[in-house]
């Protein structure tokens, strides 16, 4: 039986009807992990025997009558969640053997429907990155060509869900690294509503941008995730309040009478012909099933990656202050004296890209500068916002690319960081104004997956979960595996 | 125009130590960076607020009750080195 072809929603099916147990299906993708993960470096940890005894616990627990769509569910998160038992590094070699204190809410939770942890995924450090080959622990492959990025910075979640080595996975999204990595792997993630999921012990890089979600092959997997992630928590101060939509329910609602905007600054200068004739596809697929197109215009798009490189690191410089050789992680040989003990664990500790951005941030927000870079992004910010305000006055949900191009080469963009940043032009709008959205295949570009996304108003997660659910089951760019893994 | 970013400076402030050897080319790097945010000055915010959380959001209180559990012989396990319920750091105040 080919489990790693199946989607999360007809394995559970299996463990429903007792024709699979967790423990078989655990086994199933442990055996895959363990032969097949070498070729792309999707995973930082495996964890085949915690998963194995988790798997067993929750066969007891459904033969004791339990009957959860998630218990056995074999899962991979990403390694910026907290979790007790197993090592966290959030890729970085600071954190190289940090045990948490505790789990992550997420962790916590998907725990307590009795998912499965088969591992940690690859990721940029600190979730700085758009390729995963920001990584302490090296780069993870396209699983569609491994001399291709697979997008960032829930790179190493993308990679195993394509490779087949999990059947679902947690990400984390604070620019864009939950949709593009989809984007650039062939699968299906979405973004929530900024305060949707739990930040609590998820490792902090830009904390008004932050948010976790779920990764699958479809969107139908993805909202049965995420309605076991999402949820108001006290212990995150940032959680939005009050109950969650219903993620599931909507689903199969018809398509009739919905209205998809095009912003045309999402089809300019830079949109590759291949990326540009998927979306537009796409949409020509969503009018067929009752859709209307609108056009609509999001005229601060341009100004969102300056916006973002300024806000992001500004926020990063802040939160990744907390290592500084003592309370955590790395700590460097024999310091002279306390500014040495700081400065040289910390040069140790962090790569290229986070000094680098603790440096900008550090920079943004020095006497003389705040107001110039930190205070105005902020006001773009919320120019930003009301534009996306704007089009949702004539528009349910908008249509557009996740990046400007597939997926490109290991190394052809790292020595030039403005190149790179500028490839986020049209995801970090989105998390700039806390909105949620869903990446989602619609096509090839030679043997490369092209994704797009539908942005949606502030918690209409069950809309673009609907309207992608929909796409899919009148398509089938989301069932495509790449051949060397079939 | 933004002005040249003094790496010494902004090393200090990051709290990172800089070798000589990578002062330039960590400098054109940052200023290609900061070239980018030229263009935000530029941008008419006459009026506009600060945007600092997406939904407007403001900081939730709680009661003042102790929530956390005592995890002190947990940390104890995992700190690198602790002695007599304590946690060593290196002596770096002579």
């Amino acid at each position: 039986m080919n489990f790693h072809q199946m989607s999360m929603v007809q394995l559970a099916g299996k463990l429903q009807d007792k024709s699979v147990s967790s423990v078989e299906l655990t086994q199933y993708f442990s055996d895959r992990m363990a032969k097949y993960d070498g070729q792309i470096n999707g995973y930082i940890t495996q964890t085949p025997e915690l998963a194995m005894a988790q798997a067993q616990a929750a066969d007891a627990r459904r033969a004791a009558g339990e009957t959860g769509l998630l218990l056995g569910m074999p899962l991979a998160h990403k390694d910026i969640f907290c979790t007790q038992d197993i090592i966290t590094t959030c890729a970085s070699k600071m954190l190289a053997n940090f045990k948490a204190p505790y789990n992550a809410t997420v962790v916590e939770k998907l725990n307590a429907v009795g998912m499965v942890t088969l591992g940690k995924t690859n990721m940029d450090e600190f979730a700085m990155g758009s390729t995963t080959e920001n990584s302490a622990f090296g780069v993870t492959r396209n699983p569609w060509d491994t001399a291709a990025v697979p997008g960032g910075s829930s790179g190493g979640g993308a990679a195993v869900l394509a490779a087949g080595l999990a059947p679902i996975a947690t990400g984390t999204d604070t620019g864009g690294s939950i949709r593009q990595p989809a984007a650039f792997c062939g699968v299906t993630g979405i973004k929530p509503t900024y305060g949707s999921v739990s930040r609590y012990g998820m490792i902090a890089y830009a904390s008004s941008l932050d948010q976790g979600g779920p990764m699958g092959k479809t969107a139908e997997d993805c909202a049965h995730l995420l309605a076991a992630m999402a949820g108001f928590d006290e212990r995150d101060s940032t959680s939005a309040e009050g109950d969650r939509p219903d993620y599931v329910g909507s689903l199969n609602a018809p398509l009739t009478g919905l209205k998809v905007g095009l912003p045309k600054e999402y089809f300019g200068e830079g949109l590759s012909d291949e990326v540009r004739a998927a979306t537009l596809a796409t949409a020509a697929e969503l009018e067929k099933l009752g859709a209307t197109l609108v056009d609509v215009s999001l005229p601060n798009t341009a100004h969102a990656v300056p916006a973002y490189y300024v806000i992001a690191p500004a926020e990063a410089s802040s939160n990744l202050s907390r290592y500084d050789g003592v309370r955590f992680g790395h700590r460097c040989d024999s310091p002279k004296d306390l500014n040495d003990l700081y400065t040289r664990s910390r040069a140790e500790g962090f790569g290229v890209e986070v000094k680098r951005r603790i440096m900008v941030g550090a920079y943004v927000l020095s006497a003389g500068y705040y107001d110039a870079y930190y205070l105005k992004a902020q006001r773009v910010r919320r120019l930003i916002k009301e534009d996306f305000m704007q089009a949702f006055e004539s528009c349910d949900v908008i249509l557009g690319p996740v990046a400007p191009t597939p997926a490109w080469k290991l190394g052809e963009k790292t020595s030039d960081p403005t190149a790179m940043y500028l490839a986020d032009i049209y995801t970090i709008p989105v998390n700039l104004a806390g909105l949620p959205a869903i990446a989602m295949p619609a096509g090839f570009a030679g043997a490369l997956p092209i994704g797009v996304q539908l942005i949606g108003n502030y918690f209409s997660e069950p809309r673009l979960l609907n309207v992608a659910h929909q796409f899919q089951q009148a398509t089938d760019h989301h069932t495509k595996t790449p051949a060397a893994w079939a | 125009m933004s002005d040249q970013i003094d790496v010494h400076k902004v090393a200090r402030l990051g709290a990172l130590a800089i070798g000589a050897d990578e002062v330039v080319a960590v400098g054109q790097k940052l200023n290609a960076i900061v070239g980018l945010f030229d263009q935000l000055a530029a941008i008419n915010t006459d009026g506009v607020e600060p945007m600092a959380h997406p939904l407007d959001q403001v900081q939730r209180l709680r009661d003042d009750v102790v929530i956390e559990k005592d995890i002190h012989q947990y940390v104890q396990q995992i700190a690198p080195r602790v002695e007599a319920g304590l946690y060593l750091v290196p002596k770096v105040i002579e």
